[in-house]
């Protein structure tokens, strides 16, 4: 079982999460993040004093997979939150110890799915 | 910002122009004496050149903004003399002035349907276009407009003199009321204007909406109000519009249609199958407080558009207050049985539907004929807002279309069918009037259609009608006008 941790431009969030249906992987959390890299920010002039933002409004993905799903996740999500630009974002896989379905008690791999 | 380097030369050359004609007026004898139409005319800079007629006598001077046959009006207005007592005279300017602040006002309601019915990440634009839509065709029809409106003499298609008016001008026109019955106007062609940044909203390229707004400004609504309310043909067919269902809704309206249809949907409105996606606005109650500003303004552009005080003007209220209750009432009926719930959009379009309708006919329908008329027009509103959406597949985030287009289409043609004065078809006075009114309102169609396309089709092959997918989707307030309408809150763009 893997975490998948994406964070991409809150714009490309429709076309992510259509795609990601579209693989049959309905199950993610959405957050929304602040966050500065290589993008460095843009400017915004407000009464003729231009100010430089450098903290970027970004959206966080959280998708747990079965480690079968994890390769497809990551093209959709590749494929779909990519323009090209500084700025698309970045994914994170990290292990998952385990995952618990409050209503039912099951446990691992019935539970994500 | 090439675009904006041509504006900027524009601009320059239109203010340069301003100064030679200052120049050579101050030149002339100084200062304008306002206020007194007996002062000798003074020449023009560009009067010359523009008018192709000299300064005769006036030919319209003191018919009322309504047609002849309105005796009311008629009567009140002044005669052409302008032999009216003083007290009489100050009273009319100071009703029409008011109005005319209070159809200012409606500015503010389109700004704030439009931006409250729309995503946040637009706000500033909606703003902007509102605001500057105002600002450009305010100049534009002082420069061009108000002549080619009001200054019908040789040529029958539009007006060729009062460009650029003076005191003699406005007061030819109108002996009464003058600078006031100018203003007011302004106030009208800036509301014809606006009404077609809601149906373009979210998409419109900024510099492209600006050259739009003049255009509509100084030739589209002028040339058509000309003919109906300028002493025109149509005016003289019998064409009853009284504050302008046809002339300023129904046009501005039909100009939405042919701008939003040339720009095509928003991302996201419309999935590759066909199916229809809901983009809901960011504050329904920023929209709510536009909708009553309007029912406000309107109390200035119906009872106003007598131009005069008047018996009448209480009357007109009544009718207009009845018909935007009926329609919020059946709007708000329908959209329960249709949805199940009060849905409050629809109720609010349903209130402008029942204004926009009782427009044309709010001086010659009964209170009864009123509230049919608004609580049809709420219906009407509700169907068209579907037909729009599903079946023309028109993306209209604030339903300009079907509010302005079809309900004033439909309020011109009911003005034939409930006209409490004998003419109407319901109190037996047979089809004629309603034949010139289904006319007027053709005419309407046939010419904000054709301008509309023309001038849309060509803003797209010159500078580009539409920005770019990417700063659609990140909003037109940051790649548009370099700020958020909400720096301090979160409000993440991921629609």
């Amino acid at each position: 079982m893997k975490l998948i941790i994406a964070y991409i431009q809150p714009e490309s969030l429709n076309d992510v999460k259509q795609a990601l249906l579209k693989e049959n992987i309905a199950k993610l959390s959405v957050v929304n993040a602040l966050g500065c890299g290589h993008q460095l920010g843009y400017t915004e002039q407000y009464r003729g004093v231009v100010s430089e933002v450098n903290l970027l409004k970004k959206v966080r993905l959280e998708i747990a997979v079965n480690d079968d799903y994890l390769e497809k996740t990551l093209d959709v999500l590749i494929e779909t939150a990519r323009t090209g630009h500084i700025g698309d974002g970045k994914i994170f896989v990290v292990d998952l110890l385990d995952c618990i379905r409050i209503r039912t008690g099951e446990r691992g791999k019935e539970a994500i799915g | 910002m090439k675009i904006w380097k041509a504006i900027f030369v524009l601009v320059l050359l239109f203010f340069g122009f301003l100064t030679v004609a200052f120049v050579k007026e101050a030149r002339q004898g100084g200062r304008e004496n306002l206020g007194e139409p007996e002062e000798t005319p003074i020449e023009k800079a560009v009067g010359d050149v523009l008018s192709l007629l000299g300064l005769g006598a006036p030919l319209y001077a003191g018919e009322a903004q309504s047609i002849p046959s309105e005796p009311e009006a008629a009567a009140e207005t002044g005669s052409p003399e302008g032999d009216a007592p003083a007290d009489a005279a100050g009273l009319n300017t100071l009703w029409v002035l008011i109005a005319t602040f209070l159809v200012f006002f409606m500015q503010l309601g389109f700004m704030l349907v439009e931006a409250g019915f729309s995503r946040s990440k637009n706000a500033v634009n909606i703003m902007m276009k509102n605001v500057i839509d105002f600002a450009v065709g305010s100049l534009a029809f002082f420069a061009v407009g108000f002549g080619l409106m009001w200054g019908l003499d040789r040529c029958a298609f539009c007006g060729t003199r009062f460009f650029l008016p003076t005191s003699a001008d406005v007061f030819a026109v109108n002996p009464q009321l003058g600078w006031t019955f100018f203003l007011f106007q302004t106030v009208f062609c800036a509301t014809s204007a606006t009404i077609v940044s809601g149906a373009m909203a979210e998409r419109t390229k900024f510099t492209s909406y600006l050259v739009y707004s003049l255009v509509i400004s100084a030739l589209v609504y002028p040339i058509f109000g000309a003919w109906t309310w300028g002493g025109g043909w149509l005016g003289k067919l019998g064409f009853h519009d009284f504050a302008g269902s046809t002339v300023v809704h129904s046009l501005g309206g039909w100009l939405a249609l042919t701008g939003a249809a040339t720009l095509g949907p928003r991302i996201g409105k419309y999935s590759p199958d066909g199916r229809v996606n809901a983009i809901p606005g960011h504050h329904i109650l920023m929209g709510a407080l536009g909708v009553l500003f309007l029912w406000f303004g309107w109390f200035g552009f119906n009872p106003g558009s007598t131009l005069a005080v008047t018996p009448s003007i209480g009357y007109i209220a009544v009718t207009t207050n009845l018909a935007a209750a009926a329609g919020a009432v059946s709007a708000m009926v329908l959209a329960s049985i249709i949805y199940g719930t009060s849905d409050a959009t629809m109720t609010l379009n349903g209130i402008l539907a029942g204004l926009v309708a009782i427009t044309a006919g709010c001086d010659v329908v009964s209170p009864l004929g009123a509230i049919l008329i608004g609580a049809a027009a709420g219906c009407l509103v509700i169907g068209s807002l579907l037909f729009v959406d599903r079946v023309l597949k028109i993306d209209d985030p604030v339903g300009a279309i079907s509010v302005h287009a079809v309900c004033g289409t439909f309020g011109t043609l009911c003005v034939g069918l409930f006209a409490a004065d004998g003419t109407g078809l319901f109190y037996g006075g047979g089809t004629k009037f309603l034949r010139v009114q289904l006319l007027g309102a053709g005419v309407a169609l046939v010419w904000a259609l054709g301008c509309g396309f023309v001038l849309f089709l060509a803003i797209k092959r010159t500078i580009g009608l539409r920005v770019s997918r990417h700063e659609e989707l990140r909003g037109l307030d940051i790649e548009e006008h370099g700020m958020q309408a909400y720096p301090n809150f979160d409000t993440w763009t991921t629609v």
